[in-house]
């Protein structure tokens, strides 16, 4: 039974205050709680302050470029589809030069998590508009306001049937594990969308802004039925709701290849004498 | 006007004398501040040009080659991954003939991720079709970004203006910013051709369907930029005798009579300006060669610089693995069918950041000068 600090890695270099710390907190209680040891999980992340996230754990890991985490992800679980796949991503990152794979994974339906740390800015570059940004808001690099309407990440995911979506918020860390627990829990592609104040960069939405209008989804909501679904997933404004919105039971892009229903394929040996009589065969 | 600027601000207020049109760009460390110091022009209202916030790179130079196309003055920056992103889009722009002029401020290539200058990030796209300038100093970047417009545009190629992370971008200099009338007069509005014409349409970004019509278009984009080794000259001399600075293809420090020429390109060469004096003042007969435009290679220059040197040591702040730095391979090969015949002797330092200083460049002159034949693989230097 491992302990929650065998998850703790280097010192985060992140700022007092950040959301990602208890985003951090979360994870580790929820691995404990799994059962899980370090050994037995991957995580993927990106570029961004949630890019680092893998530095900040004890376990195996791959930083890899900006956006593109979801396709590291994809063939680290196709490699070893036994071994769970963790995505850390952040709105800027995911949301926005690796909207494609995100679109594309969930349409495969591949099992692999995807926690994105979603702080509605550019934090590592420090302080420009992300993705997720609300339309007008003043910034950096946008003197006259954000110009284009912000991304629905929950939207765009019921809307692609994608089979697991959920919204937590880092400053309400109980109920974000549990979302975690349920993300891996579930058979298929899981999107957590994690609301996670950036202390330093964005003034605009705080602890305060999203404690005010954060709510539990009522227990009587099911999450089953899409189209009730479309519909919470377009709350974003003066009440925004947390918890799972949206999850199906689609065939995952594994449960798809006969060839690894068995074994995973890096468990596979590697034998090519099999091909010799297919290859006698036509020469 | 003498002011005091960054090496990425000093880009930035360049871009906007030159009346760039259309700037689309994405953060990335260490260029993001020039995309922030236009975002604050433009936010007050100082900045002729249109700025558009991108998703990614790419976008940003599929932006630039289509507003291009349009007609309009365009300029974007990047650095590192960003650079290497854009990759395929560096080849589009050069193939459509677009005068695009960018901003790269060279810094390492991951992994392992680090943020330090290594100019492998803009040597990686050596053969994308682009013109590459690397820049001494703070001064010198103004300058060519403003040079960078005139040759492009005369020529049709597209220009990377270079500089090195944080020695250059981020170190404040004092400089020269000239006047917007002076500037003017050297750099008049973009007259580019409006490819996109209603009246006469024509298909961009066409299809060939033969090796026979693929290739005339190479052969042009080739010879162009060997003519454009001429218009880089005239309108460098232009700009000395209006703006008293001027670079050159190359610049050579004390040559005539060396033993020894130490090459050098980007920031590191004002160290190496300081160690070749410092070695003159000890009797040694050491001279530098700046390397400033890369693509076009300026081969005349360097082969007339190297005539009768009996040794060169080239720093190279870059690494082709599986050869060697690869500003030494340039010169190699530059030299292979002239009279020039110096030794060459290769050296890696710098990467990432790390310090040339004085001393270490003295080291490397001593050392080359004390040894007959040069070493089949470059030196890696560690630093102090």
């Amino acid at each position: 039974m491992a302990h929650l600090d065998d998850f703790e890695g280097l010192t985060p270099a992140w700022c007092p205050g950040c959301g990602n710390f208890a985003i951090k907190k979360a994870f580790k209680e929820a691995m404990v709680e799994l059962g899980l040891e370090p050994h037995q999980i991957t995580i993927v992340s990106g570029i961004g302050q949630s890019g680092k996230f893998p530095h900040y754990v004890r376990c195996n890991t791959f930083n890899g470029l900006h956006g593109r985490t979801l396709p590291v992800a994809t063939g680290l679980r196709l490699a070893n589809h036994g071994m769970p796949v963790l995505a850390f991503a952040g709105d800027g990152d995911c949301y926005g030069e690796g909207g494609n794979h995100l679109i594309h994974a969930m349409r495969r339906n591949i099992s692999v998590k995807l926690f994105v740390h979603d702080n509605q800015i550019y934090g590592l570059t420090k302080g420009q508009a992300s993705p997720t940004t609300a339309e007008g808001t003043v910034m950096k690099i946008q003197p006259f306001g954000v110009q284009s309407e912000p991304l629905n990440p929950l939207a765009l995911a019921v809307a692609l049937d994608c089979s697991f979506v959920a919204r937590g918020f880092a400053g309400d860390g109980d109920h974000l594990k549990g979302l975690i627990k349920e993300a891996m829990d579930h058979r298929g592609f899981s999107l957590l969308d994690i609301l996670q104040p950036c202390v330093t960069f964005n003034k605009v939405n705080t602890y305060d802004w999203y404690k005010t209008r954060c709510y539990h989804i009522e227990p009587d909501y099911n999450p089953e039925n899409r189209v009730q679904a479309f519909e919470k997933a377009l709350e974003f404004g003066d009440r925004i709701p947390i918890g799972i919105l949206y999850r199906n039971h689609r065939h995952t892009y594994e449960d798809g290849i006969p060839m690894i229903k068995e074994t995973p394929l890096v468990k596979q040996p590697f034998d090519l004498s099999a091909m010799k009589g297919i290859l006698e065969e036509f020469y | 006007m003498r002011d005091l600027l960054s090496g990425n601000y000093a880009i930035a207020e360049a871009v906007r004398m030159a009346k760039a049109q259309l700037i689309p760009a994405y953060p990335i460390t260490p260029q993001t501040p020039i995309y922030e110091r236009l975002s604050e022009m433009e936010s007050q209202g100082t900045l002729p040009g249109v700025m558009v916030r991108v998703e990614s790179e790419h976008s940003a130079m599929a932006m630039c080659i289509a507003a291009s196309l349009a007609g309009v003055r365009v300029f974007t920056a990047t650095s590192s991954q960003g650079l290497a992103l854009m990759h395929e889009m560096l080849h589009f722009a050069s193939g459509n003939r677009v005068p695009v002029v960018m901003g790269c401020v060279n810094r390492v290539l991951a992994v392992p991720w680090s943020f330090g200058s290594d100019q492998t990030d803009t040597l990686s796209q050596r053969d994308t079709g682009w013109m590459q300038f690397y820049c001494e100093d703070n001064q010198e970047a103004f300058d060519t970004v403003i040079q960078a417009y005139r040759i492009s545009e005369a020529t049709m190629l597209p220009s990377m203006v270079i500089i090195d992370a944080f020695f250059n971008s981020h170190f404040i200099e004092p400089m020269d910013v000239p006047d917007q009338r002076l500037i003017d007069l050297f750099l008049p509005q973009a007259t580019l051709p409006e490819r996109f014409d209603l009246n006469d349409p024509a298909f961009i970004s066409n299809v060939v369907t033969s090796g026979a019509q693929f290739l005339p278009f190479r052969e042009r984009a080739f010879t162009d930029m060997e003519k454009a080794k001429e218009i880089i000259r005239e309108v460098d001399i232009e700009y000395r005798a209006q703006f008293g600075r001027g670079y050159g293809m190359v610049e050579t420090v004390q040559t005539k009579d060396a033993q020894l020429v130490l090459v050098t390109s980007g920031s590191m060469t004002s160290t190496a300006r300081m160690a070749i004096e410092a070695l003159r003042d000890k009797g040694l007969k050491v001279g530098l060669l700046k390397i400033k435009a890369f693509r076009p290679f300026p081969s005349r220059e360097v082969e007339d610089a190297l005539q009768n040197i009996p040794k060169v040591a080239v720093i190279d702040r870059n690494i082709s693995i599986g050869k060697e730095g690869i500003f030494c391979q340039e010169l190699k090969s530059a030299l292979y069918n002239s009279t020039a015949r110096p030794r060459i002797y290769g050296y890696i330092a710098g990467l990432d950041g790390l310090d040339v200083s004085p001393e270490i460049i003295e080291n490397i002159c001593l050392e080359v000068l004390g040894k007959e034949m040069p070493d089949n693989l470059p030196i890696w230097v560690k630093g102090n």
